[in-house]
């Protein structure tokens, strides 16, 4: 579908990218502010940085955030993977049905009721909550993002490249962990990302299923908004925001040469 | 693609092997653990009664009871926190609140955001990555700070009035925090990426030869528009609209910073049970009423994401 970007286009596309940007920029300009009042520019000023990063109970926050979102995107995406290969390649076993429901289901289910449907089970089970709980939480709503993101590779893969590796030899383990994995491997690492922003970022989950000493970085920015709008939280937005920002553009890059590196290869292989 | 039988050779040789295994196993366990049996726990705690302890509720039934107990303990089933919920009409008051204001968040959001996915999908090819990618970046980014990002905007105080005021638009101050309008917004804005992304994978695969044929035949821009594009866009309308809709139903983080007192939603109000009055029964009751509100609209999701992906393999 490319033959004409009217103006109308040129200007509905503007004016969208305009609605999502400005308020983060707004936000990240005003971080910089050196007035206490939130909306009223009083110069430029990197204080509330300092002011941040000098907030031990945010550091801690963030360093309880930042163990979580790694060790449950990690777990997640080995789950996450293992659920796509058997949604793409097994079409028939007892169960698939329901199997496939659990994978799609907690994209949309509302956290409040995932939050408070896990937080019971632990009580249930006489587990005290704290920070393995929350990275139970994360694991379980996360690896179907993964799942998701590996399925949309896995499903346009040319099967034949792994029965040619069986031909000539290789065992089906072996054909997996040197044929299909490496070419999955940019997708599993996007789902990783995926799952492990979903983690950093996630309030609502962590509120239900932590406990005394696992407060993570969403619940501290969530609890200090309650009280009003202050710069210091602008600035350690801003870094999230930052740090988020210029990891997916590195991601995002390298998936993308991968890919243009393929098309490439199969001119070549054509050619 | 290379078609059924090459698929089932690798299913074969898959199966018999630890990754074969390994990949159902593996998840459907988890899942079962951690996402189903939850549910039941649920089901039963919302049976259960209030008390001051913790956890803060009397187990209504154990399944490690047998059967005459099981049986026992089932006549004393209580309906209470149900029928709580109903003669309190500030309960389903909410529960119509969050379906109305979901419902209109999510045409909103169809609204703003078909023209985006359009425009996208029309864009010179060299581009188009970096639009898509434009779309997304925001959802990668900190909901909360995003939904913080717009009580500096909307405040009495804040920019937008401030705008408003210095053009001469307004003399006063508008009221925008802690209004519906404000709540819309908010869905809107988080939402948006959702609703772009499988309207641009829909319009973006259409055969462009059905509009030349189209205009050869006499149409008009706008008549092919919306009698060729515009239907052939339904499922990314479709799975766009519920990927919206249904979060936004149960959403908690943009009715309690962005809404006001009097903005009702289910789950600012399970929140609130929850937390402040520590009410866990009644609280698994409004979760289990919610999820029936909601079991339809997702199994229709999901059966269209599951038709989805059969389609394009």
């Amino acid at each position: 579908m490319n033959r004409t970007w009217t103006p109308y286009n040129k200007i509905s596309v503007t004016l969208g990218l305009a609605f999502l940007y400005l308020p983060i920029i707004l936000l990240i300009v005003y971080s910089f502010n050196a007035s206490k009042l939130v909306t009223v520019w009083g110069g430029f000023s990197t204080k509330w940085y300092a002011a941040a990063f000098a907030n031990q109970a945010l550091m801690d926050a963030a360093w309880v955030t930042v163990r979580v979102a790694l060790i449950s995107a990690t777990i997640a995406t080995v789950f996450g993977t293992l659920a796509a290969i058997a949604l793409v390649r097994y079409t028939k076993f007892r169960g698939r049905m329901l199997f496939s429901g659990m994978i799609y289901a907690p994209l949309v289910m509302p956290e409040v009721i995932t939050g408070l449907s896990l937080l019971l089970l632990f009580v249930a089970a006489g587990i005290d909550r704290g920070f393995w709980t929350i990275v139970i939480a994360h694991i379980t709503f996360t690896m179907c993002f993964v799942a998701v993101v590996v399925q949309s590779r896995l499903i346009t893969f040319d099967t034949s490249l792994e029965e040619a590796a069986q031909d000539l030899g290789c065992t089906p383990l072996n054909t997996f962990f040197t044929i299909t994995l490496p070419i999955i491997a940019p997708s599993i690492f996007a789902g990783w990302i995926l799952a492990f922003t979903l983690s950093l970022d996630d309030l609502v989950i962590a509120q239900f299923n932590s406990g005394p000493g696992a407060t993570t970085l969403p619940m501290k920015i969530f609890s200090q908004v309650r009280l009003g709008v202050t710069p210091e939280i602008n600035a350690i937005c801003s870094v999230l925001v930052a740090l988020v920002t210029v990891g997916l553009i590195i991601s995002s890059l390298s998936l993308k040469r991968n890919e243009v590196k393929r098309a490439r290869e199969a001119e070549d292989m054509r050619a | 693609m290379s078609g059924d039988a090459a698929n089932k050779t690798n299913d074969g040789i898959l199966r018999r092997n630890l990754i074969g295994k390994a990949a159902i196993w593996l998840p459907y366990l988890w899942l079962t653990m951690f996402f189903l049996a939850p549910f039941a726990i649920v089901f039963k705690i919302s049976f259960s009664e209030i008390v001051v302890a913790m956890p803060p509720y009397t187990p209504t039934f154990d399944f490690g009871d047998g059967i005459a107990q099981l049986w026992q303990n089932f006549r004393k089933f209580s309906f209470e926190n149900y029928i709580f919920l109903t003669e309190d009409s500030l309960y389903w008051k909410a529960y119509l609140s969050s379906l109305k204001i979901a419902v209109i968040s999510t045409i909103l959001t169809l609204l703003i955001g078909y023209p985006l996915a359009y425009g996208i999908a029309k864009s010179p090819r060299n581009i188009r990555f970096i639009l898509l990618m434009l779309v997304v970046l925001p959802f990668w980014t900190s909901f909360l700070i995003r939904v913080y990002a717009w009580i500096g905007i909307l405040k009495k105080e804040g920019l937008f009035n401030q705008l408003l005021l210095s053009i001469g638009a307004i003399d006063t101050p508008l009221t925008l925090l802690n209004t519906n309008f404000a709540v819309y917004i908010g869905i809107v804005y988080s939402y948006l990426p959702f609703m772009v992304l499988p309207l641009y994978a829909a319009l973006e695969k259409q055969d462009e030869t059905l509009l030349e044929a189209a205009e050869d035949l006499g149409c008009t821009r706008l008549k092919a528009f919306w009698t060729i594009t515009f239907p052939l866009s339904y499922p990314g309308i479709i799975a766009g609209c519920f990927l919206v809709f249904i979060p936004a139903v149960g959403e908690f983080v943009i009715p309690y910073l962005l809404g006001g007192a009097d903005t009702l939603m289910i789950g600012k109000l399970l929140w609130t049970e929850f937390f402040a009055n520590r009410d866990w029964p009644v609280s698994s009751a409004v979760a289990v009423i919610l999820l029936l509100i909601l079991v339809l609209p997702i199994m229709y999701f999901q059966q269209s994401q599951a038709r989805a992906q059969e389609a394009s393999k």
